[in-house]
């Protein structure tokens, strides 16, 4: 057990330091960080306060990607090993592990080098049905050029979860290309007669960028497609709930009534169920009614990204798993460029970037394993960490935008890889209660999104308030038991043994 | 007038049952002196529904064809039953004669007042038999357990006949020095002649708890020196001893005008009293229906919930209650003083506070057993109207009379402590669930009546079986038994922030899926420590879990991990 707790806060992690008048006793200073701990220091001397301020304001924001902590952690492996750890999670892996490239679906080296979207991965898959021409038209007609592209596929139904940004559409726009497209991905799914498009913003908002020559489907145009809004808002509105949450949780001695009126004010949880109810629609077409989704916002990074995350995990055992999760991430957040280095404000930037989007992703996974308590593989700890390591740039995993930055970063000769470090501490982040062969664990998960079920996340919001560690875990204790139960049965197997060796060994004089 | 003769139709036949998330049941319907029957007749093994009309709350009818011919084909009635425990079912009754029968026998047998009459006076299941010992502890034993009391303290049997005080039991603990008769005086000057009696002995300190009603000081500032002598007596010399009155400073003043009042710091010159507001009766009572209201819609946004949630106030009155008995636990285990608890009558907020005190402080009120000896002295025995406090829940039309659900915020809050320190208590929540059952309909005695007095003229328990009794059998406990348990003789202190307290959900969302899926976890939970005590063998079960509080802290964060243990 520590006793003395030595804190080390990485200058990544802080979010804002707050100097408090000097009085008697010294300068007291509050560090904030962006995972929610809040320090409180006091500095006998106001010139040494004043210069940790200083540094600390200068250092929390780096200008250039070279200063950040990634670039200088050194955890001693050898180049062999830094570059296998780049290899852990394979996306190509990954999508023949659901089956892909089949006759149905296959890749394409259109966007070799980047050369259709910037933001996208350089291998995409796409329908085979769908002739360069069509990605290639398609691709222009989308914002950013982010096409059309194969996010999930269900094997059990054979529905897919494609996601693309916008379409140019305007008031009256359309493209032949990207409607073949749309028809193509329909026709992957052989059985099924329409597809499904999600629009994960408001309808009000979605209409609002048909001004600016983009917009969403027109239901005419296409043939077979269902348009369906989920009205989840955007980065500027999840920001200021964020810090309206926040301010909840830092409340001095509030009443009852003074924190849920927080809690309802901030309209946090709002948002949360906003999210999660897009991933049970989407994740209800693909296997209850077995029709592909198209999945999209306005740029298809961050509500995109959200709403195929949710569904994929609604959907798919795999990733409730610690490894699954991992891969999930790889592939909906960091290739399909999602803006990590922006949304998290790794650098000084716009502050009008910055959005706890991934945050509202983990935060569903802890509200789904409130109602599944044994669907989960790994804990509420192991979202915390994965929260703190999105913040702290400590691994080069999420530094940058998208797969193109990354790459002409030269990230992977330059930093480590979070996910084998995660991988080796596994067992830091077991959860108890899960069983490969437990009824949980089997399927498609089926949340129910009724208000009352959402609650406040203490583990991470909670954290202002604690300054103490605290100890009475149940989650440990069970995780002790387990592995104490395997011991002995270890021990017992051992001793069976015992005998036969005893027979064996002739003269040797043994007493159990 | 007989029982049977308020059911007006027995019987019915074709009877369409629907619960929420179970398919809809064709089957028999019957109506008993006491019971609600419904029988599937699907198969032979059929299924079988069976609700003690007691523990329906509310009826509500609805006929098609009110105007039209009474025996028509085709016409039919839907009643839905609401029950106390929160359960709501529909019956679809075919013919509306039938069903307006059914209803009415429903509403004259749940609603009876004749203590006698109830159920518990007539259930003989074959396993129990009457005159076995009733109940688990006494005030006698109580003093017999707590050797810390045998030199200043002494059982009182002045109250025996109860005519000192009618709500109190027969035996109290008194301190030695203070002789019967001034205890009577210091009756006549509290309400209700709730005099200040023992509630509990601090095992660290010997500091006690006391608890009483107020005192009737009224509008002319009147004292009673007896009394005065009898608190001077429990401090014993010490400087200092705290009054944590249940009423705002406001409140204890306007009680004056009624003949109740406080003790001025003039006359009670080594007592320090320090005021806490507690809401009480209709306002308390109102909040459940609020609460219960507010989770039965499961349509509200989350906004609207969250303002419902807060509105109904029903986390207020917890997070009162747990600040408050903090409060008691503060002064006596932190700061080594004795203290007082009352509000007016001394007969809820009251016990509600001195007993979540003794659970925080005392290890041995955290056993299945304790708990139970801990809700019979301080409840029961200690007067709890629970009669009248229960007659209705969250659902009921009836005008509002004494009903007041404290007990159940005393679970709640029970619930509360349970989910920060889970592994502190030997009981799970199924006791606490079970309890909030009990508490409002029951097989047996123990919950019926106000007082000792009453269940002593009624003959509850000649004539009724004891639930804390049953619920201590060895196969009945185990369901009830907590599979982290690990005793410590620390005060567990509750954290009381807003964010560390939550909506109790086994209780107010029971018969939500929602539910569905903590049970399996509970399942598993209880499979993994089985299988530690298999592979561990008898003697070394505890081995592991001892290892795992060093720290009492509260840790409800981590404990978001797995609150559905």
């Amino acid at each position: 057990m520590e006793h003395i707790r030595t804190p080390k806060v990485l200058h990544s992690l802080v979010y804002n330091v707050e100097r408090l008048p000097t009085n008697s006793s010294g300068s007291p200073l509050i560090i904030r960080c962006k995972n929610f701990h809040v320090y409180r220091l006091l500095i006998p001397q106001e010139k040494d306060c004043l210069d940790v301020l200083a540094s600390l304001t200068q250092l929390s924001c780096p200008e250039r990607y070279g200063e950040l902590f990634c670039f200088s952690f050194n955890p001693n492996l050898d180049k062999e090993l830094r570059e296998k750890a780049w290899g852990f999670i394979n996306l190509k892996a990954e999508f023949s592990r659901m089956g892909i490239p089949c006759n149905l679906w296959h890749v394409t080296a259109a966007n070799h080098e980047y050369r259709l979207c910037d933001t996208y991965p350089s291998e995409l898959f796409v329908p085979k049905s769908a002739s360069p021409a069509v990605i290639v038209g398609s691709a222009k007609f989308r914002s950013r050029g982010r096409l059309p592209v194969l996010s999930y596929f269900h094997r059990d139904t054979s529905a897919s979860i494609c996601r693309s940004s916008q379409p140019l559409t305007g008031f009256s726009a359309r493209s032949s290309d990207d409607e073949q497209m749309l028809q193509a991905i329909m026709k992957s799914n052989p059985v099924s007669e329409f597809m499904y498009v999600v629009d994960t913003r408001p309808k009000l908002n979605a209409m609002a960028n048909r001004a600016a020559g983009k917009g969403y489907e027109n239901e005419d145009h296409y043939t077979n497609i269902k348009l369906q809004f989920i009205g989840i808002e955007n980065i500027h509105v999840m920001r200021n709930s964020q810090q309206k949450y926040l301010s909840v949780g830092e409340l001095a001695a509030p009443s009852m009534s003074d924190f849920l009126w927080g809690l309802e004010n901030s309209g946090w949880l709002k948002h949360i169920k906003a999210v999660l109810d897009a991933g049970v629609f989407i994740a209800k077409a693909v296997a209850e009614d077995g029709v592909s989704v198209l999945v999209h916002c306005s740029d298809g990074w961050d509500r995109t990204a959200q709403a195929c995350s949710v569904a994929s995990v609604l959907l798919d055992p795999y990733y409730r798993t610690i490894k699954g999760l991992m891969v999930l991430i790889e592939k909906d957040w960091v290739s399909f460029g999602h803006k990590f280095s922006h949304r998290y404000a790794h650098l000084d930037g716009d502050p009008k970037e910055v959005s706890p989007v991934m945050d509202q992703f983990l935060e569903c996974v802890w509200q789904l394993m409130q109602q599944f308590p044994c669907a989960f593989e790994f804990s509420e700890r192991f979202l915390i960490q994965l929260h703190t390591h999105i913040y702290s740039c400590q691994h080069g995993n999420f530094i940058g935008n998208c797969q193109k930055e990354r790459r002409d970063l030269r990230l992977q000769e330059r930093t480590h890889s979070l996910w084998p470090h995660l991988w080796e501490n596994r067992a830091e982040y077991t959860n108890p209660l899960y069983r490969t062969d437990h009824s949980q664990t089997q399927g498609v998960l089926k949340p129910l999104t009724t208000a009352y079920c959402f609650k406040f996340w203490k583990g991470m919001y909670g954290r202002a308030e604690k300054s103490v560690a605290s100890h009475q875990s149940p989650a440990d204790c069970l995780n002790a038991v387990r592995e104490e139960s395997q011991q002995l049965e270890e021990e017992l197997s051992s001793h069976q043994e015992v005998p036969r060796e005893m027979d064996a060994g002739q003269g040797i004089h043994m007493h159990a | 007038m007989e029982l049977s003769e308020h059911i007006k139709t027995a019987n019915v036949e074709d009877v369409t049952l629907r619960r929420p998330f179970h398919p809809a049941l064709r089957g028999t319907l019957c109506v008993t002196s006491h019971h609600l029957l419904f029988s599937d007749r699907k198969d032979e093994a059929s299924w079988q529904l069976l609700i003690l009309l007691k523990n329906i709350d509310a009826i509500e009818k609805s006929v098609e064809n009110l105007f039209g011919y009474p025996r028509a084909v085709g016409s039919s009635g839907t009643i839905t039953i609401k029950c106390k425990d929160l359960l709501v079912l529909q019956l679809e009754i075919p013919g509306m004669e039938e069903c307006l029968n059914i209803a009415s026998s429903i509403e004259a047998l749940s609603s009876l007042e004749s203590v006698t009459e109830m159920y518990p006076f007539f259930y003989r299941p074959s396993h129990l038999t009457l005159n076995g010992p009733w109940g688990l502890s006494s005030t006698e034993q109580y003093y017999k357990q707590t050797e810390r009391l045998w030199d200043r303290w002494r059982v009182s049997t002045l109250n025996s006949d109860y005519s000192v005080c009618p709500s109190y039991p027969s035996a109290v603990i008194m301190p030695r020095e203070v002789d019967d008769d001034k205890l009577i005086r210091s009756a006549r000057f509290r309400q209700g002649g709730r005099f200040p009696v023992l509630s509990y002995c601090h095992h660290r300190n010997g500091m006690v708890i006391m608890r009483s009603s107020q005192p009737l000081t009224g509008a002319n500032k009147k004292r009673c020196k007896e009394d005065e002598l009898l608190l001077q007596a429990v401090i014993d010399g010490s400087e200092l001893g705290y009054i944590i009155d249940l009423r705002s400073a406001q409140q204890a003043q306007q009680a004056r005008m009624t003949g109740g009042g406080f003790e001025s710091k003039s006359f009670y010159s080594h007592w320090k009293r320090i005021h806490r507001h507690h809401e009480r009766g209709k306002v308390v009572q109102e909040s459940l229906i609020k609460l219960v209201e507010a989770c039965s819609d499961p349509s509200h946004s989350v906004d609207r919930w969250l303002s419902k949630l807060e509105n109904s106030k029903w986390l207020s009155h917890v997070h009162s209650a747990l600040s408050t008995a903090g409060l008691v636990v503060e002064c006596v285990e932190r700061d080594g003083h004795s203290v007082l608890v009352h509000g007016s009558e001394g007969t809820d907020n009251t016990l509600l506070v001195s007993s979540l005190a003794q659970l925080i402080l005392d290890p041995a009120s955290r056993t299945v057993t304790g708990f139970l000896c801990l809700l019979e002295r301080e409840w029961i025995q200690a007067g709890h109207p629970f009669q009248q406090r229960c007659a209705h829940s969250a659902y009921s039309h009836a005008r509002l009379k004494q009903e007041c659900p404290i007990f159940l915020l005393l679970l709640d809050c029970v619930w509360q402590v349970w989910r920060q320190f889970p592994l502190a208590l030997e009981f799970s929540e199924a006791l606490l669930l079970r309890l909030a059952q009990e508490v409002y309909a029951s097989n047996y005695g123990t919950f019926l009546c106000n007082s000792e007095q009453e269940r002593c003229a009624a003959g509850v328990k000649e004539n009724t079986h004891c639930l804390f009794q049953s619920l201590l059998r060895p196969d009945i406990e185990e369901q009830y038994l907590n599979p982290l348990y690990e005793p410590t003789d620390l005060a567990i202190w509750p954290s009381v922030h807003p964010q560390s307290l939550q909506l109790w959900t086994g209780l107010f969302l029971r018969w939500t899926e929602y539910a569905q899926n903590m049970e399996e976890a509970r399942e598993e939970v209880w499979s993994i420590v089985k299988e530690h005590h298999e592979q561990a063998g008898p003697d070394r079960t505890n081995n592991t879990l001892s290892t795992h509080c060093d720290t009492l802290t509260p840790f409800e964060n981590l404990m978001d991990e797995l609150t559905i243990l």
